[in-house]
């Protein structure tokens, strides 16, 4: 039975070095990291072992690692703590339009508590142009989040001058970087953005669900979401999930390794994918980047005139999984906000499907997984009259 | 502590000599109910007492009171006949009442005709008594804060405060077995829910095409049959395949016709498979005049294509009292899920609305319906739904 998974923006396997980690730690290293006991202390030595996995990957202090549950969970922690912390010095927000939605909610449900927020346009290829940002930029200013690496359509934002035109006219301004998509596939140049924080998620690159983290930089003020026994520093109360930490830390590391040789697998990957779908001949749009410019493991299509949903189906029915615009919301009928926002037709809109990779992909199911698309475009065309 | 919990039906008793097989088949679901929570039922003068650990008090309350044919049941307290036993019993229930309730009254039904005092005059005993112990209180027959009731069996008093209402109806099981056509929709799971109150036992079956329609969209039919079976305990629900069928027709057939062609195929797969499983009826959640394929028109030549009876318990019902009744019974919610159900793919945009019977058969004979039936029948997947 052909198993292709090809929706890794979605959620990755883990590394079996991982499930096993998880499966000891669960039930031999159950006791509670704030206990004074051995016990205790065993599961605490895990946390910080993870801690110091993930601040040695991306060059920062450990002490400036808040774990969480997830990516979603460091985006509202970023952007609301960020805003009721510092709203003395201004009520004033900046996103771009094509950010993840726990982004997007965060800053809406902070509209309605009574914060101005901008949404930063974005062109047809998924990109903010920076030029426009300084522009938004105010005195009252206090947050602006950009995604690095779009989940959807793999566009990746010109960070580094987004970073230093905001901060031209607004030092004061914090940077925080959904790097969800980013980690671990692409080189993050903290320093080199400004960024002052960064969100990131452990079950996109092979680890479990349920963990992820916020880098704050030092000094940087933020109120935290939760109260309770004061965990992470006060910043995240709540026993830690130390099986799912733990296998963080190992998954970020073990992704990590070879990040330029094992990002040039996945992106010949794409290429290949991509190639033999154009050499059928079949209508097919790229929606975002093109190829060579976006993220390497992303590629988002159009196929108009049919429905994702059916294609999505059918292409399971083959034991290959994509996702039809994004995974994250398909439960909803409507479509994507990001590719809305880039301006696609109703058409394209429904026809939209992603597929994106891993290094657990290899070249023969790529070229099984395009064949099969191919087939089934050209089936359900000339069913669909 | 023991829970006793008194059973009342209504109609059951009414119908003379079936009275017996009816008291019957609702025992065996009251039980069927109830056995998971080590309860026992036991028959008693035109009621059923059920006698439960009082830990699963509230889960017992619940399901007896899902159980068609129960008009409503309540937590009682037994004691002797024996007037003494049954005023220090009323009196010990006067202790559960909130304190702030002041006025009551007394409801004596004596049933057995043998205990000395007739129901008023217990009434007045119970009544002065209670006024003696508790001062404060006050009899109010027109609006009184609580009641008790009281009543006289043959062997023993029962004395309880409130009643929960039950679904009413006829048992399950009792007129026989059907075969519901379960879309993922809104009505078809409210019309089982109906087929089952007048007494049948109700297997579901649900149509899908795989890829035209998703996995979860079967997924909601398996959780619809979760919800029916809390009535019913369990529901066998039948899946199968119409990827195909709907195939031939895109290519053989009017665009027009495709949804009429397509519920005759239905209809035609349900008698197949209630043959198989001795289903005597269809149940659908058909209406009159909602949508194309429901005019009197469309369900004649739809109808045609079966000798079955196909029952249509929803054809009286708004689509208002449709949703109400849908949210009581807890289906509204997963019905109304966006996943696809196989009727909106391959939609004609214009669905003919006064179908001939004789062009529809044209159609059909120009196609391989024995194989395509077969084809279908082939691919059937059988889940037992429980409670």
């Amino acid at each position: 039975m052909i198993d292709i998974y090809l929706d890794n923006s979605s959620t990755t396997r883990p590394y079996p070095e991982v499930t096993e980690l998880m499966g000891t730690v669960l039930s031999e290293t159950y006791g509670n990291p704030s206990s004074l006991h051995d016990k205790g202390l065993e599961a605490e030595k895990l946390i910080r072992q993870a801690r110091r996995q993930i601040a040695t990957l991306i060059n920062r202090r450990e002490d400036e690692i808040v774990f969480t549950s997830g990516g979603t969970e460091a985006n509202n922690l970023a952007i609301k703590g960020v805003s009721f912390r510092n709203s003395q010095r201004g009520k004033h927000l900046l996103c771009s339009s094509i950010e993840h939605l726990s982004a997007l909610n965060s800053f809406r449900s902070l509209e309605r508590e009574g914060f101005e927020i901008n949404f930063l346009p974005v062109n047809s290829r998924g990109y903010i142009d920076p030029g426009e940002v300084n522009k938004l930029v105010r005195d009252d200013t206090i947050l602006i989040s950009i995604m690095h690496v779009n989940n959807e359509i793999a566009s990746i934002q010109p960070l580094k001058e987004i970073g230093y035109q905001i901060k031209v006219v607004n030092p004061d301004v914090l940077l925080h970087v959904d790097a969800v998509q980013s980690f671990t596939r692409l080189p993050l140049r903290l320093e080199e953005w400004k960024a002052d924080l960064a969100s990131f998620s452990a079950h996109k690159v092979h680890g479990p669900k349920g963990a992820g983290c916020l880098w704050i930089r030092e000094g940087t003020k933020l109120q935290p979401l939760f109260d309770g026994g004061e965990q992470e520093r006060g910043l995240r109360s709540g026993t830690e999930n130390v099986a799912a930490i733990a296998g963080f830390g190992l998954a970020a590391k073990l992704s990590s390794e070879n990040q330029k040789h094992k990002m040039s697998v996945v992106s010949s990957l794409k290429k290949t994918f991509i190639n033999k779908i154009q050499e059928s001949g079949i209508h097919c749009l790229i929606n975002g980047p093109l190829q060579e410019e976006g993220a390497p493991h992303i590629i988002n299509l159009s196929f108009p005139g049919l429905k994702s949903e059916i294609l999505l189906h059918a292409l399971e029915e083959k034991g290959i999984y994509v996702s039809a615009g994004s995974a994250c919301h398909s439960r909803h009928p409507e479509p994507s906000h990001v590719l809305k926002s880039i301006g696609l037709n109703r058409q394209a809109l429904e026809g939209a499907l992603r597929f994106s990779f891993s290094i657990f992909n290899n070249e023969e199911e790529v070229i099984t997984a395009a064949e099969e698309t191919i087939k089934i475009v050209r089936h359900l065309s000339g069913l669909i009259k | 502590m023991i829970l006793k919990v008194l059973v009342r039906y209504g109609e059951i008793a009414l119908k003379g000599k079936n009275r017996n097989q009816f008291e019957q088949q609702l025992h065996q679901n009251l039980n069927a109910a109830v056995r998971e929570y080590n309860a026992s039922i036991s028959r008693l003068h035109g009621r059923f007492i059920v006698t439960g650990p009082a830990e699963y008090k509230d889960q017992i309350l619940k399901q007896l009171s899902r159980v068609f044919g129960v008009v409503s049941v309540s937590e009682v307290w037994e004691t002797e006949l024996d007037l003494e036993m049954i005023k220090n019993e009323s009196a010990e229930i006067v202790n559960l009442v909130p304190p702030e309730s002041q006025t009551f009254k007394i409801a004596t039904r004596r049933a057995n005709k043998k205990f000395p005092y007739p129901s008023p005059e217990m009434n007045r005993l119970l009544g002065s008594h209670l006024q003696q112990l508790f001062p404060s209180l006050i009899v109010n027959l027109k609006q009184p804060s609580f009641k008790i009731s009281l009543e006289i069996g043959f062997d023993k008093a029962y004395l309880y405060l409130d009643s929960v209402s039950g679904p009413g109806g006829l048992p399950v099981g009792i007129t026989g077995r059907s075969l519901l056509l379960l879309s993922g929709g809104i009505d078809s799971p409210v019309a089982g829910w109906m087929a089952m109150k007048r007494g049948l036992t109700v297997e579901a079956l649900h149509f899908h095409s795989f890829p035209f329609t998703g996995r979860r969209s079967q997924e909601k039919a398996v959780e619809l049959c979760r919800k029916l079976a809390q009535y019913s305990g369990k529901i066998p629900l039948h899946i199968v395949s119409v990827t195909n069928i709907q195939k031939e027709f895109k290519a053989n057939c009017p665009d027009e016709l495709a949804i009429i062609l397509l519920r005759r195929m239905m209809l035609r797969l349900a008698e197949v498979v209630s043959e198989k499983r001795y289903l005597k009826a269809l149940v659908t959640g058909e209406n009159l005049g909602q949508v194309a394929s429901q005019t009197l028109e469309s369900i004649t030549v739809i109808a045609k294509a079966t000798e079955m009876l196909v029952l249509r318990p929803l054809v009286g019902m708004d689509k208002r009292d449709i949703i109400e009744l849908a949210k009581r019974i807890d289906t509204y919610d997963i019905s109304i899920q966006p996943y696809e159900d196989c009727c909106t793919l391959f939609m004609p945009r214009k669905p003919v609305t006064k179908p001939k019977i004789e062009i529809i058969e044209k159609f059909e004979a120009g196609l391989d319906i024995e194989t395509m039936l077969e084809e279908a029948i082939s691919s059937i997947e059988t889940v037992i739904v429980k409670r």
